[in-house]
């Protein structure tokens, strides 16, 4: 059918988007609404002494100037991380209290500790500079290394040494054992370099008060609008969730940063109750930098030991996190949960043990971003492969070959059973799709003008579609990770699909209608998506971790069951025949090999009429669904990427990169390649780019696009992208695995590999500017004799 | 405050404004044209780009009440009831997946085309990625931005 699964539907949203109809949530105007300005922190470590708002009360159009002590005095609850972590002695996480409003201390820099609400925005931000806060400055802990040292000071009282929890996962003694019995041992340390997530969109929240019906509702830019509402009455007390609805309109952008609940729509719902106006608050670009939770920030080393055959015998990995100033909503499972059971990537280890100590340190709270976790266990073992292959003078390609997990189901001796996948033959498509063979000619043929070629793989596995509720519950979630669904067909026979998902920019408005039309035989334009309302969806859990189509259309394939079988009820009722003949095609209701039909919309209106009911059936044609995933998905891929490097200068031209990947059943080409595409750039920005950098005195040094440098359209190079579609997951109806991360996950070792094989020197931090690469390619230079 | 009159999207405008108003704020609060997008504040991003007498510029770095009797057009203005080819090839090609840059990135594009058609210049995919120097987007690496303008710069 032709828009079905599998085909490449243009998106029904783009309309709205290219016309500059979409409403994102500061294109929202309340009647009565006033703006919020946040007083925050310049210093990075410092004890609130006073706060006087004398000044900006006296000026004209400011509302109201509010502090921790009145928030925490209405009883607003303390910020908290959802995901509890042990540490391996079985002592729990040290999570420092993180109020929205700072009240005895400011701990990174913007950690707000007022908000002045005013009659304009403009008003609103000169007040805030007139509310003047009494600092006693603190000693500062800008980076992660110094917050372990003796006599640092102590970031929160109950983090002793300002760690967090030291976990392991893993048989420490057999790996032991596995690395010292091995005909070669190859180390690494590595850096995962601190990003900035930088949707487009700042984030933004209106939060209006009614104070008749004592409820509230938040406009916001979030990508789990439910989990807002959660988070927001059971933790933080704001209100009951009967009493607020939280909306998600359009978002552009969220890559993690738009998860989590922070200080700001907290605030502005307060303020909207303290004040009875709408309170809006957008988040200048500046602001973004130093309040959206940061990403990665690992510093790493690792062993990995080989046999006479070079089949690997163990892998030993100890990594340090920073999690920034506070623990952000799921900080505590990105470096744990959802980094080390990856650490087998996509090879057959036996023996594996990864230690990871989290600290504090006075810089925004770090927390998921574009893969969360997963690019970084790919980044240690991706490095690793190729490392260790120039070390045993192998091909890389070579090397993975012979240590793939050959067969499936395979359990891994970290958590994860891998479910289906074929790694020789995504290796084999990329390497055909990259031209392997013609390689050394090409880089003879750069040689000649001078210029170094190189290439680097990544042949890296996920796991997506989080989660079996039950197994995260083990692991210390606090909420079950399934998805809900309503599917409801109309009298007219057209369809909604109320679904918890939430869409900034994966275009599920085009792809959850794409397989109910190719259920039900329908036109696509007849199915709409309704999404991102506590008021209209029932509940849900929200997109991140590539899960909307594992979890999120599974549970619409659910519903989509339960609404088949009363559908065919009816019809077997109506044409006088059993059930089982019936079958649904062409916009009919039929007969299997007969002229006795139904139009589609006759069933659904039959179904509402009610005059002609099987007896005991219900009237109406609406079914809901709740799915709850059996395992993980696990998307994989082979990624290759060749460059260029000019030695005099150290500038890296990426001259072709290949994706091939396998996330199993496609719903959308188009809109697979896309997240590709753009998660691939992001990789590309991790590698040879982008970087937060704090000073010493936490003062952040990257705090806008002049410093922080984001990937540009000739910074990166147009794709070749490919899948593999013969492994579908077994573990979801629709045998889809998830493609939002893979391309961020798999692409910045690729990068690394690839200069690092030009330049001839392993030793390259990301992100590799040309800086980085021109000190690499000197240091690398023979000490020559004078 | 500045009293200002200008075109916007072929319809006469005018406003009272304090002299610091940006562009891009007059567009979005006063007019209610929200489609003009802001991205940053440091004039890196292009999310804001309209034309003003044709000429692609960053909303958010400009002064409205510099541009009395300006003509401005918007992303609203550009459609005529069928999308501009420019708007149609972003959707053809998945040119976009959040939206937020689009309507900045449609704005540049279509000067981009005019402006190489004008000179009878060949407008190639280095030339437009070059091009898009000002232009930010984060979600789709530009490989499907870069088809949409040279399948557009073919109908245009
Ligand atoms: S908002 Fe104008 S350039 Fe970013
Ligand atoms: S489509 Fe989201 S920023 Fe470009």
């Amino acid at each position: 059918m032709s828009s079905g699964i599998g085909v490449p539907v243009k998106r029904k949203e783009d309309k709205r988007f290219t016309t500059g109809k979409g409403k994102y949530t500061d294109d929202i105007r309340k009647d009565n609404q006033a703006y919020a300005a946040f007083v925050r922190s310049p210093h990075a470590h410092a004890k609130v002494k006073g706060i006087d708002a004398s000044a900006a009360l006296a000026m004209d159009g400011v509302i109201e100037v509010l502090d921790g002590h009145q928030l925490t005095g209405d009883g607003i609850g303390n910020i908290i991380c959802g995901w509890a972590v042990n540490s391996k002695d079985g002592s729990p996480m040290n999570m420092g209290a993180w109020s929205a409003l700072a009240t005895e201390k400011v701990r990174y820099v913007g950690d707000a500790v007022a908000v002045v609400i005013a009659e304009t925005q403009g008003l609103a931000r000169i007040a805030a500079e007139a509310v003047e806060v009494d600092y006693e400055a603190l000693p500062v802990i800008a980076h992660v290394m110094n917050a372990m040292t003796d006599g640092a000071v102590q970031i929160h009282e109950n983090a002793p040494g300002n760690q967090i929890f030291d976990w392991e996962l893993g048989d420490e003694a057999a790996t032991d054992a596995g690395l010292a019995g091995a005909a070669h041992v190859t180390s690494i340390d590595i850096t995962n370099n601190r990003l900035s997530p930088n949707p487009m969109e700042p984030r933004s929240a209106v939060a209006t008060y009614d104070d008749a019906e004592e409820h509230y509702t938040l406009y916001t830019t979030s990508q789990n609008p439910h989990v807002a509402r959660l988070v927001l009455s059971a933790f933080y007390n704001v209100a009951a969730e009967n009493k607020l609805r939280v909306i998600a309109p359009d978002v552009g952008g969220g890559f993690g940063a738009k998860i989590y609940i922070y200080p700001e729509e907290i605030t502005c719902l307060w303020a909207s109750m303290k004040t009875n106006r709408s309170v809006k608050w957008t988040s200048d670009r500046a602001e973004a930098f130093i309040t959206d939770a940061h990403g990665r920030d690992h510093v790493t080393t690792a062993k990995m030991g080989f046999d006479e055959n070079n089949k690997i015998v163990g892998f030993k990995v100890d990594t340090v996190a920073n999690l920034g100033a506070y623990m952000s909503l799921f900080s505590s499972s990105v470096p744990t949960y959802l980094y080390a059971p990856l650490l087998s990537g996509q090879y057959d280890i036996q023996n594996i043990h990864c230690n990871v100590r989290t600290y504090y340190t006075n810089t925004v709270p770090v927390d998921a971003y574009r893969g969360a976790g997963r690019p970084e266990a790919t980044y240690v073992v991706e490095r690793m492969m190729e490392t260790a292959a120039r070390e045993l003078g192998m091909d890389p390609a070579e090397l993975r070959r012979i240590n793939f997990v050959q067969s499936f189901p395979h359990q891994t001796p970290i958590l994860m059973a891998y479910d289906a996948g074929d790694f020789p033959k995504i290796l084999g498509m990329a390497q055909s799709a990259a031209d392997v063979a013609g390689f050394a000619a090409r880089k003879a043929e750069a040689a000649s003008r001078g210029k170094l070629r190189g290439m680097g793989y990544s042949t890296f596995i996920e796991a997506c579609g989080l989660a079996p509720s039950k197994a995260a519950g083990s692991l210390g979630a606090g909420v079950g990770l399934w998805e809900s669904a309503e599917v409801r067909v109309n009298p007219v026979g057209s369809i909604e699909i109320l679904t918890g998902s939430h869409s900034h920019g994966q275009g599920h408005e085009t792809t959850f209608a794409q397989i109910v039309a190719d259920r039900f035989d329908i036109p696509i334009e007849s199915v709409n998506i309704v999404h991102g309302d506590t008021d209209k969806v029932q509940f849900g859990m929200g997109t991140y971790g590539s899960r909307s189509a594992p979890v999120g259309m599974s549970a619409v394939v659910k519903a989509m069951d339960k609404v088949e079988a009363k559908v065919k009820k009816i019809a077997a009722h109506t044409l006088e025949a059993s059930e089982d003949d019936i079958v649904i095609e062409g916009g009919e209701v039929k007969v299997a090999g007969t002229d006795k039909a139904m139009a589609w919309h006759e069933v659904g209106l039959a179904a509402y009429i009610a005059h002609n009911l099987p007896d005991g059936m219900e009237p109406g044609l609406k079914e809901t669904a709740f799915f709850d995933p059996v395992n993980f998905s696990f998307p994989s891929g082979a990624f290759i990427c060749e460059v260029e490097v000019d030695p005099d200068t150290g500038e890296t031209e990426i001259i072709k990169f290949t994706a091939a990947d396998d996330f199993g059943t496609i719903i959308n080409p188009l809109i697979v390649d896309g997240q590709v595409h753009g998660g691939v750039t992001q990789g590309i920005g991790q590698a040879m780019l982008e970087q937060v950098i704090y000073d010493d005195d936490g003062q952040l040094l990257t705090g806008s696009y002049m410093d922080y440098t984001m990937p540009r359209a000739a910074d990166v190079p147009s794709y070749d992208v490919s899948h593999m579609e013969d492994q579908p997951s077994p573990n979801n109806p629709l045998g889809v695995k998830g493609c939002g991360e893979a391309g961020a996950i798999g692409s910045p070792p690729a990068v690394i590999n690839a200069i690092t094989d030009a330049i001839g020197n392993n030793d390259l931090a990301m992100p590799a500017t040309p800086q980085a690469v021109w000190r690499a390619i000197q240091a690398a230079k023979p000490v020559a004799a004078e | 405050m500045t009293t200002i009159n200008m075109t916007v999207n072929g319809k006469a405008v005018s406003g009272d404004v304090p002299d610091q108003t940006l562009l891009s704020e007059f567009l979005r609060e006063n007019l209610r044209l929200t489609g003009t997008h802001v991205g940053c504040d440091t004039s890196q991003c292009g999310a804001c780009v309209v034309h003003i007498n044709g000429k692609p510029v960053k909303s958010c770095s400009t002064l409205a009440a510099s541009l009395d009797g300006a003509d401005v057009k918007t992303i609203e203005g550009v459609s005529n009831g069928e999308l501009h080819p420019m708007q149609q090839a972003f959707n053809d090609n998945h040119g976009l997946q959040c939206g937020f840059c689009t309507p900045g990135m449609i704005m540049t594009s279509i000067d981009m085309v005019e402006r190489y058609k004008a000179a009878g210049k060949d407008l190639t995919s280095d030339a437009i990625r070059a091009e898009l120097e000002g232009n930010i987007c984060r979600c789709t690496g530009y490989h499907n931005i870069v088809k949409s303008i040279e399948d557009a710069a073919a109908k245009m």
